[in-house]
């Protein structure tokens, strides 16, 4: 606040013949005149924007149609000073542009570009008159780097809601604890196992194995394409947890980067038991729990 | 020393002790406990125990070293050990201060530990060095 006002009047110094009143009538003739030249102004803002090659993925309609809401948009911004209205339009506008493949360099350039344009509409109207000028580009510039500010924030906001909404979805359907026959259990991971999935991973295995009353776990990690050191250490563990729970875990799909991996880095795996393939490892998961699995004669397949 | 623990009860099933503790056990009860098992395993002749730990939401190193111990003593007295019944987070919890049972098999809980016993421990009581050989 306190800065603001010393700023003020650092202005009214340099310019001791304007009063304070013109200058807060500058903001308000200013809206003026940009609400009369929209439709010019906003055109030359569109053939801009097509000139600089952005926003590909719009129709022509839909771009006419979201310049005309961010022009109003904007210049009602300037009118108000508020950017709450622009913000939730810039929310709206990324949920529905971040799906269609729009960068953030695409929105931010399209702001700036709107602000150029403005500019120079304005360097046009006061260019005969440069104090003017000079005062009217100080109440123009911080409002508009404010809104360029608010949608790129925005715009950014939207885009990391969305990743963290897609990152609790790959979350929850991670790691599926799988009953295959009584008392085994299948766990088939796919994907990168970070610490986090890791955790998840060995809190839903062990209670499976209570639920389930497992005695054989097959772990198949033909999905996960590497595995660091702490991850590793993390799934020898898990292994010696669901040992003390009675339970015989077989590891199955190492890929050949993993398996060099784990022998390079020294992770101890000897007393784990693993085999090539998950049709080796249920074989074996069912040798261990007695049954024996047959084809009928004449069976097709 | 006083016979019949008042935080763990050891029953006698046929051949076998079936210990149950009800609570965690501070490190005197755990010895009071690893001597009346001891000394009952001898009393009925016993060939197997299983000591039963579902009822601990933790178990801390000289717990768990303790049942190691147990597991031991009691295969010189003849019997086979298996500890049951721990749960998820025990058991992770466990593995991660590096504190696992040793040699002692573990088994999901009583019904699965007394299958375990009946596969290894032979009917006969004059086949006592069967016993010996097969720990897990």
């Amino acid at each position: 606040m306190d800065e603001d006002s010393t700023v003020t009047e650092e202005v009214s110094a340099d310019f001791p013949t304007l009063d304070r009143q013109v200058e807060e009538q500058l903001l308000p003739q200013l809206v003026a005149h940009l609400r009369e030249h929209r439709t010019k102004l906003r055109q030359d803002w569109a053939s801009r924007i097509q000139k600089a090659h952005l926003l590909h993925a719009m129709t022509p309609q839909e771009m006419a149609a979201e310049t005309t809401s961010v022009y109003d948009n904007y210049v009602e911004v300037l009118e108000t000073g508020s950017v709450e209205a622009l913000q939730h339009y810039a929310r709206d506008l990324s949920e529905r542009i971040i799906p269609r493949g729009v960068e953030t360099h695409e929105v931010v350039g399209i702001v700036l570009l709107l602000r150029d344009v403005l500019a120079r509409s304005l360097f046009e109207k006061y260019q005969r008159d440069f104090a003017m000028l000079n005062r009217v580009l100080d109440a123009y510039e911080p409002a508009a780097n404010r809104i360029a500010n608010t949608v790129a924030g925005s715009f950014v906001d939207e885009r990391e809601r969305v990743i963290r909404q897609q990152q609790d979805a790959i979350r929850e359907l991670s790691t599926p604890v799988l009953p295959v026959r009584e008392r085994l259990l299948i766990l088939p991971i796919i994907g990168v196992l970070d610490t986090e999935r890791a955790r998840q991973l060995t809190e839903q295995l062990l209670t499976g194995i209570r639920t389930h009353r497992a005695k054989v776990v097959v772990i198949d990690i033909t999905g996960a394409p590497d595995v660091d050191e702490a991850v590793a250490k993390h799934l020898v563990q898990t292994v010696d947890a669901s040992r003390l729970m009675g339970a015989s875990v077989i590891i199955t799909g190492l890929s050949p980067e993993i398996a060099q991996t784990l022998v390079t880095i020294g992770v101890d795996l000897s007393k784990m038991n693993t085999i090539g393939d998950l049709q080796g490892g249920l074989e074996e998961a069912e040798r261990l729990l007695g049954y024996s699995v047959t084809r009928q004669d004449g069976a097709a397949g | 020393m006083t016979t019949g623990p008042a935080l763990v009860s050891i029953l006698r099933q046929g051949s076998y002790l079936i210990a149950s503790t009800h609570t965690a056990l501070d490190d005197s009860q755990m010895m009071r406990f690893q001597e009346d098992l001891i000394e009952l395993i001898g009393r009925h002749r016993s060939r197997g125990v299983i000591i039963d730990v579902a009822a601990l939401d933790v178990l801390d190193s000289f717990g768990s070293h303790t049942l190691r111990n147990i597991a031991e003593m009691a295969r010189l007295r003849g019997a086979l050990t298996v500890i049951v019944g721990i749960q998820p987070d025990v058991a992770f919890a466990m593995v991660q201060l590096g504190m696992g049972t040793g040699s002692v098999y573990t088994a999901l809980d009583l019904e699965e530990g007394l299958a375990y016993l009946d596969s290894r421990v032979p009917k006969r009581p004059a086949a006592r060095g069967e016993a010996l050989v097969a720990r897990g």
